[in-house]
């Protein structure tokens, strides 16, 4: 049976990363699942993905994979690797993921699969192109293990109950691996309703025309429960709204009930972030807009008018 | 101090994309200068211009990549590298970092910048792994860079903010976009990067044994599952009406 490794991140207080957790629900389909978890907190989070289907985990406490970036994780998964033979080793699309999966990967001379959409095999993974309209079946061939990282609700974590087995991992860190040194953490997540568990995200882009305008989506969005305000590279970009908005390639993957575009045209690497919304709502000047083609339904119009009817509307449907 | 930035052409993200076989067509596509490499290219000249030196650009790439090689040329770089080889056609990312990598080694460096991702790969692993196969440390994901006495300090982007990262040189730095604001090429620069050297070379040049390197290879093409358009009205006034009505049905309201 394949061995199929989960690279998993987890927070000082154990909390393991969704990224982990999904991933494990693809390896234990795929053969044995077994996941390492290095820092603060692994202990706590063994038992989670122990519940989550992992046989064993790999674990170690050490603050060094965490006091410097990456690289001592890349080096001891590495190390492990060597010494336990996995097939594959799934990351999820956090940050220091893929700084470990490429690290990984160049150590070891095998080849990484990225965005990769599902897992059908040891050596056989599936991405999307063009905004998800083509689906890609990929080969992968050289060393084991091989590395996939995968795109953030590829698939849907469930605890099936069980205990994994754990192992405190003890590689020595070398000095070298000891450079990338973080000085301080500065958390600035937004208060209310995580963008990717919001039922609803009403999204903004440049048909906005100035940042200041996001305040009418922050008023659609109070009018709807469990609801947050998301937004294109564009307009992050420019500096409307911070990074944390972004849904999209390089942002956030959602999967709401429902999805309201407003002013956004629908950019492909917009859309690999959004479409598998259970509905979308798209509101466009331009008829011609590629969101519209994916939408349930659509309105050609005045985002700027529409907005303030919108709200005046479901305030009166509140009573 | 000798700054390199990686470059890469890619198709220009305002064209639809196609296929040409299993590969991304760029034969007939207009190549740009990755949008995302500008911002690599502005941060090694705003660095080489407080701490003295000068910026290398090093792509790896067909003939016709020497276009944003010239690009980075005319935004103020002072020289670039272009490997370009038959046998590198659909390199996977280890591949693409081991070339880059030898290229990099052979004109020296004390820093080496790049984007976070390309535009049209985005696999985003490219840096890293050029920085393990060069054997230094790395600074990723900057969303703002300080350099002071060979220790550089980067804001780090973090799934919940930021992390602030210091790390030695000589080191890779990743940037995300919007770390700078990239400047567009004068006209005097456009002018002068016609002049400026680009060392044009094959695999054989670097050194590096490509031999029974891991690959991937494309085993089929399926069009995805598509959700069909629905109804899409002219807003007669009505369109917010419309939406409340829609979330009414949909039970979130």
């Amino acid at each position: 049976m394949a061995k199929i490794w989960v690279f998993a991140e987890c927070d000082a207080e154990g909390k393991v990363a969704s990224s982990a957790l999904e991933n494990l629900a693809k390896a234990r389909e795929l053969g044995d699942a077994e996941a390492v978890v290095l820092g603060p907190g692994a202990s706590q989070a063994a038992a989670t993905l122990g519940e989550h289907g992992a046989k064993k985990v790999y674990l170690s406490d050490d603050s060094v994979f965490t006091d410097f970036v990456s690289q001592p994780s890349a080096y001891a998964l590495w190390k492990l690797a060597e010494a336990n033979q996995p097939d594959m080793i799934v990351f999820g699309m956090d940050y220091d993921s893929r700084d470990i999966a490429a690290r990984v990967a160049a150590s070891n001379n095998s080849t990484v699969m990225g965005n990769a959409t599902d897992i059908l095999g040891a050596d056989k993974a599936q991405t999307q192109i063009f905004g998800g309209t083509k689906v890609v079946d990929v080969a992968l061939s050289g060393p084991n293990p091989k590395i996939v990282i995968t795109r953030p609700k590829s698939f849907e974590a469930s605890a099936v109950g069980g205990s994994a087995e754990t192992e405190q991992v003890n590689v020595e860190i070398p000095d070298n691996e000891k450079k990338a040194k973080r000085v301080e953490r500065h958390e600035e997540e937004a208060a209310g309703v995580k963008l990717e568990d919001a039922k609803v995200v009403i999204s903004g882009g440049r048909g906005l025309l100035e940042a200041g305008n996001f305040e009418l989506l922050e008023k659609v969005s109070k009018a709807i429960s469990n609801s947050a305000v998301g937004a294109t590279r564009a307009v992050v970009d420019a500096g409307w709204v911070p990074y944390a908005m972004q849904v999209g390639q390089t942002g956030k993957t959602v999967k709401p009930d429902v999805y309201i575009a407003a002013g956004i045209s629908g950019a492909s690497q917009h859309q690999v972030g959004m479409k598998e919304s259970k509905r979308i709502i798209a509101i466009n000047k331009d008829p011609e807009a590629p969101i519209f083609q994916i939408s349930d339904l659509g309105i050609v119009g005045d985002t700027m008018k529409v907005l303030p009817a919108l709200i005046e509307e479901l305030e009166k449907r509140k009573g | 101090m000798n700054i390199v930035v990686t470059v890469k052409q890619v198709p220009d993200p305002n064209v639809a994309p196609a296929l040409d076989g299993d590969r991304l067509k760029r034969d007939g596509v207009a190549g740009v200068l990755d949008p995302g490499d500008e911002f690599g290219v502005e941060a090694g000249l705003q660095i080489a211009a407080a701490n003295g030196g000068e910026v290398t650009v090093v792509s790896m790439g067909p003939a016709q990549a020497m276009e944003a090689v010239r690009k980075a040329l005319s935004m103020g770089a002072a020289k670039g590298i272009l490997v370009s080889d038959d046998s590198l056609q659909g390199a996977d990312s280890l591949t693409t970092a081991k070339v880059l990598a030898g290229a990099i080694k052979k004109s020296g460096f004390d820093l080496i910048i790049a984007g976070v991702e390309s535009t049209d790969g985005y696999t985003g692993v490219v840096p890293q792994m050029i920085a393990a196969l060069l054997d230094v440390p790395m600074a990723t994901f900057a969303k703002s860079i300080e350099l002071n006495d060979g220790t550089v300090k980067i804001n780090r982007q973090t799934e919940k903010g930021y992390d602030v990262v210091e790390c030695p040189t000589p080191c890779v730095i990743t940037v995300t976009a919007g770390v700078n604001e990239p400047r567009y090429p004068s006209f005097k620069g456009i002018v002068e990067a016609k002049k400026k050297p680009v060392e044009q070379l094959s695999v054989g040049d670097l050194g590096v044994s490509l031999d029974g390197s891991a690959s991937q290879s494309v085993d089929g093409i399926n069009d995805a599952p598509q959700r069909g358009a629905g109804e899409v009205v002219e807003d007669d006034g009505t369109g917010a009406q419309k939406i409340a009505d829609f979330l009414t049905q949909a039970k979130v309201i």
